[in-house]
Formats: C-alpha cells, structure tokens, sequence
C-alpha cells in the first residue's frame, strides 16, 4: 500500500475535489477567479498543509530543528517557475503534439523539477547540519535559509529582489488537495514503517539509537532531503497559484509561519499538524486586515504554547517535555 | 589470542591531559561471561565506550572477530556484532515497547527508505517477520503482555529488560551490558543475575559485564578484569580476584554498594 | 593603502557594534546555556530609546554641551534596556529554566516576534531618523586618512565599555557569581550563589551593551526602524559563535572581525568578484564554516558529550 496506492488515493482525492469545488463534470485546469474568495483559502490551505507535513519530518519525528523551511520552498518555487515561465513557451512547442495534455505535462515537469531541485537543498543543507544539536542547528538553518534568499535576491535571471511574475497560474484544488493527500500519506505511512521508527529514535535519544546500528546521519539527511522535497512542491504549488514571487516572500518570518503550524500541532503528529495548518490558515484570514496584530498573535501563541503545553494540539511527546537528569 | 571473540592490544585513551585509560590488554572469547570491575572512576564506561565506538583511543588497537573496529562510528560497530545497555537507561521514550524492539530491528532490514515507501509485497512480508520476531523476543523476558504500552509506563526492572530485548535484536555476539543491577534491591538482582545467565545460554552470546555489585559479578562471571586508574591490576577468577591483594588494596577504605 | 585603510575603521566601528551585541549572546549563553534570539531587538528598543529620550530631554537642557546629553542619552537608554531585559527574562525566560533548551528558544522567537511587531505597532514601520548627538565631523589623521568623528566615538566608548565589563566579571564579587554559575550551575547554587539574582544581572548587563550598540548604530546610519535589530542580531550572534560562544574576549574578537570581513567584502567587492548585495550573506557562510570546522570557536575548547 505504498506509493503506487497513495498517487491512486491523491488522484481520486484531487479529481473528486475538484469536481465538488468547481462543478464541471471533469477537471478544470484554471486556478478559479480571485473572487472566488474560498477556493482561494482552500489552496492556501492545502498549500499550508504540505508545509506543515513536510517540515514535520524533520522537525516533529526526527527531531532536528529546521529554521529555514522557506528556503526550500522558495527553492521549489522559484525552479518550477523556471520550467513554466522562463521555458514555458519552448517546451509547451515541444509538447504540442500531447494537445490537452500537453498543459498538464508540463506542470507536472514542473512540480517535479521544483521538488527534486528542493531535495537536492536539502540534501546539501542536511549534510553539514549534522553534527550539530539543538540551537545551533536551528541558527545554521535559519542561515541556509537567508543565504538562499539572498542568492535568488542577487540573480537577476530569477528577477533579483523585484521577483518573478507572470507565473502561469496551474495550480488548482484538485492538484493542491491531490498533492496535500499524497503528502500525507506518504509521511504518515513513512513514520510508522519499522524503517520509519528509525527517525523517532534518532529523535528521542541519537546515542541509544546509534548504538542499536542505526545510521543516525544516513536519517537525518533523509529527513531533510524529504521535507524539502514537499516544501518544495509546496513552492511550486504556490508560484503557480500567486503568479507573483520574490525572495522576501520566502523569508525566515515564513519558516516561523511553518514552525507555529508544527509546534501548535504537536512535533511528530501527522494529523495533529495537518490540523494545525488548517486552523492558522483560517486564523491567518481573519487577521488580513491587521497584518501586525496576526503577527503579535502568532508571537503570544508561541509564547504561551511553550510555557503550557509544549506538545502541541495533538501531540507527541518527543523532545518537548521536561527530560530527568542523567543521561537521558 | 587470536581466537578471541574480542580483543583490545595497547589500548590508550586520552582525554586532553587526563590519560582515562592507559595500555589495556584485554580480551573475551565467544560465549564468555566475563566481568569489569574496579572503584568509581576507574575508567570502565570509558572502555565501554571504546568497544563501541563512542570513543575513538589514542592509540592501541580494537579487533572484534579478526576485524579491526577502533575509531569506527558506533552504528558501524553494533552491525558487526557488539550490542550495549546503557548506565542511565536509555530507551526511545516517546515509542512503544513494542517499538522500542522494532527500531533495533532496522539494522538487519533488508529494505530501507525506498521499500518503506513503495510497500511491496516484500516490505509487507518484512514487516510481519519483523514484528513476529519482536514479540517472541519481548515473550522470552515476558514482555509481550505490555508490549504496546508506552515505555516510560513500565517499572525500572521491566525497563532494564527491555533495554537488553532491545540491544539483542540487533543479533549481537558480545553484550556489553553497563551496571545493570543499578538501582536494584537484593531479589531484583539475584532475578537479573538469572536472567544475564540466561540470555547468555540462551543466545549464545560472549557478555562483558560491568558492575559495581561484587554479590552480582561474583555469582556468575567466569572471569573477571580488575582495572584502577585506567590500567588492568589484575585478572582471573572470581576466587582469584577475591584474593588478590592488589584488588583489595585498590577498594581498600571505599565503599562497596550493599544489598539494598 | 588610505582605501585599505579607511575600511578597516569602517569595519572597526560596525565590529565594535557587533562585538557590544555578541557580548549579551555570550553572557547569556554561558549562564543559561540558551541563544536569547530576542537580544537583536533589544537593540533596536536602545535605538528607540535613545530617541526618545533625545527628543524628551532635549527641552530640559538647551544650552549643556553636546557630550554630556550623549552620555546622559546613551546612560538612559541603557538603563532602560537593562530594565527590559530583567522583565523579559522573568515573566518569558524563568518559568522555563528547567525545560529542554528547545523550547527555551523557541519561546526567544516568539518574543522576538512580540518585540518587533509591537514596535510596528507603537513607531510605524517607517524608519525614524535619529539625532545626531555628536557633531559629525571629519577627522585629518596621518598621511591623508579620514576618520569620521562618529565612528571615532563609537570605537572610543566600545572599548571603554569593554573594559567595564572587564573590571565587573573579573573583580567584582557579581562577576564571580556570573563566571561560577556559567562553569557549574549546581555548584555555584550550592555555594550560595544566588542564581535568579545572577541570571538577571546578567540579562540586565547584556541588554544594556546592547543598547549602546543600538545608539551607536542609529547615530552612524541616523535611521532606526522596529526590524533594525533582526540582520545585526543574527550577524552578532555569528560573530559570538565565531569567537567561542560563552567565552567575553571571544565575543569582542568575534565581533570586531565579522565587522571588518563584512566590510573588506563590500569594499573590495569588485575586486573579490562578489556582489556587494551578498553582504548579509557574509556571515552565515562564516557560521556555516566555522561550525563545520571548529564549533568551539576561535578561542574555544572542544568539549565531548559524556555518555
């Protein structure tokens, strides 16, 4: 029941979705009208949701604190809309031959381009990060994060600090839904393989774990490489539905924004997290208007969160709570 | 000898200015219970930690079945065959017993991160024999009854268990087990002395046993080590070592644990 | 040579800043053991504090010179930092002294967050100039070099501090406690150092070197907004890791060289062939690399985790 069942499950999901959102009798390939005011949250959501589960990996079940999320998002975004925009009109030529399809071949291409492209951050991110513990690790990936910003910042073919906009606007509810579903299931069948619980034993205690012939660097970087794989279909899912990216949009306050949603919903709960992005998408609509104050909301939650309940909505224990003294 | 299961030549280890443990030669044949012991401080977690990669020696050589196993990373060494327990126990909290047996399990997986995803049939398979194996295990030391309980619910001397089912899935050859009676009263250590004599039977396996309970190691090693200040003072048998003027010299005026 | 020159003064008085910030991150570390991530807005409310403390003496002292509002505007603003720092630590920091370092940081963020956006919130995000509080003028030094008096000032005052705080950790008896408490936490409360009181003197001191480092840097760029402190704050913690976190003269070595890297990289960009836009990026490469080859820092000793 691996992946072959969940592309199966994510396509239905995504088809039905569609279907029931946007009422034609088979899937629409336009993002809707920006009027259309819920459909619009709906991806968001989606989008959200992906974010949460994917930074969850890392963060929830392996249990290495990762600040730079947005960096792989923005890696992700910014190298689909590289296959879109900047050769979007050659390669749609090359695929005139698909008709209908051809379209959907190429965000496809994209998504997967933006993912891989991602994974390979993370990949070279996860591997000097290893070593390193706690607070550190979280500096040096907040680091990670800023110095991918500020090298999209500094390339003019990516538009530089003006961005990039003109995305062609792929991205629907069925793909974002069928995406979200396909993601979650992944992860959450991933955890709890006896291969899975390899990750939640680096997380609990690395020194027993390695002692029980587990390979903790081999996890770690497969966690990051992982997570930045979905942040960075995430990314692409998001340039193709806002049409307009820059780099500051990708900036450490958006790897908090990711952060809150899995610390809110518990380290190392799929669902727990999945609900969490949800409900701060919500919450994140309703503050609009008053972008300071959903940022000082967002502040106090992390705050109260911490001193509370540090294990979140649904959570899993992990590394949160208070640890007894001696070696543990 | 070159038999030996386990064998440590020369073995030193410094540690900035302090020189934890200087020139050990020491070595455990297959299916031998041999103890370590020696007053506080001595540096028998230090050799504990070179047998199993935690530390890397400053010189001296580490050879585990005719290989050579000095400076490699500790998940390196447990796949050779060497499995540990841990002074302070360190179990995976947040899991399951269960889970706990699992995790251990991943060493000889013959799938990893691709198979996990895609789930064939070969994965599914797997994962059965995986879980039947783990509970047989937990049954030996009668823990299957709670084995989808969280691991922090069971008591001290259940958790102990548990920390060997866990180090035996990993299918060692030598089991180094670190001050298991730790913590214990009197019956709970004669049962733990039962219960090393038995997983060493059972198993098949070499155990190198560090303790500070002289009623423990007394009763059921076969050989014992003696190490003060980093170096071997003395080695023989329990009756040996009970006699040795050297060994009561170096425990002379300190504290030996009682019986609770 | 006069370019070489010129630049490592401008890089000395933006790594006196950093080494002012990094100082606090230090302090904190070793007594707490926690990355105060809310220390780099700290600095930014002693920018602000100095302008409005500016703005609400100015009234009372027409007529005093120059100097003696200065230092009564960088003395207040201190104060007033120092104030924040000890509040901050006790209603958001104490209730967590037992908990994993983590979540501590976690919490750092969040009042980070808190401290910007309420900023935001009371002085726009616009940014305010600042006064001058000391005549710029250009200084003729030997063979042509021009030093701004500002900058001047700043190197002046830091390294006054500096020796401030020397004289409070090593002869003072709250330097002792400071030092005991950041090599042994059990043993220093065991010997009756008082630890709440310890920790937030040392918050106290930290926040208050910071907001010296945030008058400084309004009075060099004349421009303060509530998100100043974010890039300096991080920049300054490199330069504490840089240095050898826990350890005061690697915080002011660390600053002082991450001050004059950052520089040297933009003034010499053409020449090095990197982009002046890649200033900020300067010191997360330095932490990056520096993590990967000597974590313990420049003056560090590596330590090993006892199993």
């Amino acid at each position: 029941m691996g992946i072959r069942f969940a592309f199966f499950i994510s396509l239905i999901a995504g088809a039905v979705v569609s279907y029931l959102f946007t009422g034609h009798p088979e899937p629409s390939w336009t993002v809707a009208q920006l009027d259309d005011y819920l459909l619009n949250i709906l991806i968001l959501m989606g989008i959200n949701v992906i974010l949460a589960v994917s930074l969850n990996v890392v963060n929830g079940h392996t249990g290495q604190f990762s600040l730079g999320h947005a960096g792989f998002m923005a890696v992700g975004a910014y190298a689909s809309a590289t296959i879109t925009l900047l050769a979007g009109k050659s390669l749609l030529g090359l695929l005139s031959p698909l008709g209908l399809m051809a379209q959907p071949c190429l965000f496809v291409t994209a998504l997967l381009v933006g993912g891989i492209s991602a994974a390979l951050a993370g990949l070279l991110v996860g591997i000097p990060s290893l070593r390193l513990r706690g607070d550190y690790l979280a500096i040096v990936t907040l680091g990670f994060g800023e110095i991918i910003r500020v090298v999209i910042n500094n390339t003019d073919t990516l538009g530089g600090a003006r961005g990039l906009s003109g995305v062609p606007p792929y991205t629907t509810l069925g793909w974002t839904f069928g995406i979200a579903v396909f993601a979650i299931y992944i992860v959450g069948t991933l955890v709890n393989s006896t291969y899975g619980r390899g990750f939640l034993a680096v997380r609990d205690d690395e020194i027993a774990a390695e002692a029980m012939g587990i390979n903790t660097t081999k996890y770690k970087v497969t966690a990051f490489t992982v997570g930045a794989f979905f942040a960075g279909l995430a990314g692409a899912l998001y340039a193709h539905f806002i049409g307009y990216i820059t780099p500051e949009g990708f900036n450490f306050l958006k790897s908090v924004d990711v952060v809150v949603m899995v610390i809110l919903g518990g380290m190392g709960s799929t669902a727990g997290v999945t609900v969490a992005a949800i409900a701060l998408t919500i919450l994140n609509e309703l503050l609009r208007q008053t972008e300071q104050y959903r940022m000082i909301i967002f502040a106090l939650i992390l705050i109260v969160l911490m001193i509370v309940r540090p294990q979140g909505l649904i959570g899993d224990i992990g590394k949160l709570l208070p640890r007894k003294k001696g070696g543990a | 000898m070159s038999n030996a299961l386990l064998d440590l030549r020369n073995v030193t280890i410094r540690f900035g200015g302090l020189l934890a443990v200087s020139d050990l030669d020491f070595h455990i044949q297959p299916n031998e219970l041999v103890g370590l012991i020696g007053p506080n401080g001595a540096g028998k977690t230090t050799v504990f930690n070179l047998i199993t990669g935690v530390y890397t020696p400053t010189s001296g050589g580490i050879c585990f079945d005719g290989d050579s196993v000095a400076g490699q990373s500790a998940h390196q060494i447990t796949a050779k065959g060497i499995a540990r327990t841990f002074q302070n126990i360190r179990l995976f909290n947040s899991l399951s017993v269960l889970d706990n047996v699992r995790t251990a399990f991943n060493l000889h997986l013959e799938g990893g991160f691709m198979s996990a995803i895609f789930r064939g049939k070969r994965f599914q398979n797997e994962e059965a024999r995986v879980r039947a194996k783990a509970l047989e295990l937990l049954e030996i030391f009668g823990l299957d009854s709670v084995a989808d309980l969280p691991c922090r619910s069971l008591s001290y001397g259940d958790q102990r268990r548990l920390e060997i089912v866990r180090a035996l899935a990993t299918q060692p050859r030598l089991l180094l087990l670190d001050e298991p009676a730790a913590g214990m009263n009197a019956t709970e250590k004669v049962e733990l002395m039962k219960l090393i004599r038995f997983t060493q039977e059972r198993f098949g396996l070499a155990v190198l046993l560090v303790e500070h309970d002289m009623k423990v190691v007394m009763g059921i090693c076969q050989r014992i080590a003696v190490i003060e200040y980093g170096r071997k003072i003395a080695e023989g048998t329990p009756d040996e070592i009970r006699r040795n003027p050297k060994v009561i010299a170096a425990y002379l005026g300190e504290e030996v644990s009682h019986d609770a | 040579m006069n370019e070489l020159f010129q630049q490592l003064i401008n890089g000395l008085s933006l790594g006196a800043i950093y080494a002012l910030i990094a100082l606090g991150y230090t302090m904190v570390y070793g007594v707490l053991r926690f990355i105060n991530f809310a220390h780099g807005d700290i600095f930014m409310l002693g920018a602000f504090s100095g302008l409005y403390l500016y703005n609400w003496i100015k009234p009372l002292t027409l007529g005093w010179p120059d100097m003696v509002v200065a230092v009564l505007v960088l003395f207040g603003a201190m104060g007033i930092a120092a104030i924040l720092g000890i509040v901050i630590e006790k209603l958001a920091y104490k209730p967590l002294r037992a908990r994993p370092r983590l979540t501590v940081l976690i919490t750092a963020i969040g009042v980070s967050l808190l401290l910007e956006y309420l900023g935001q919130l009371r002085f726009g995000a616009a940014p305010c100039a600042f006064p001058t509080l000391v005549e710029p003028h250009v200084i003729q030094g030997l063979g042509g070099l021009r030093v701004n008096s500002v900058q001047l000032t700043v190197v002046v005052v830091t390294l006054l501090l500096l020796l401030g705080l020397r004289y409070i950790v090593m002869k003072t008896r709250m330097g002792l406690a400071m030092r005991a408490l950041s090599l042994n936490p059990t043993a220093a409360a065991l010997m009756g150092v008082n630890t709440s009181v310890v920790i937030s003197f040392t918050f106290g001191l930290g926040s208050a070197l910071a907001a010296a480092g945030g008058v400084f840097y309004a009075s060099l760029y004349q421009a303060i907004d509530p998100f100043m402190g974010v890039l300096p704050g991080m920049k300054a913690f490199v330069a504490a890791v840089l240095g050898g976190i826990g350890i005061l003269s690697g915080a002011a070595l660390g600053g002082i060289l991450l001050g004059v890297l950052e520089t040297l990289v933009v003034g010499y960009s053409s020449f090095l062939g990197i982009p002046p836009g890649y200033r900020d990026a300067v010191a997360f490469v330095i932490l990056i690399l520096i993590l990967l080859f000597k974590p313990a820092g420049l003056l560090g000793k590596t330590q090993r985790e006892k199993v």
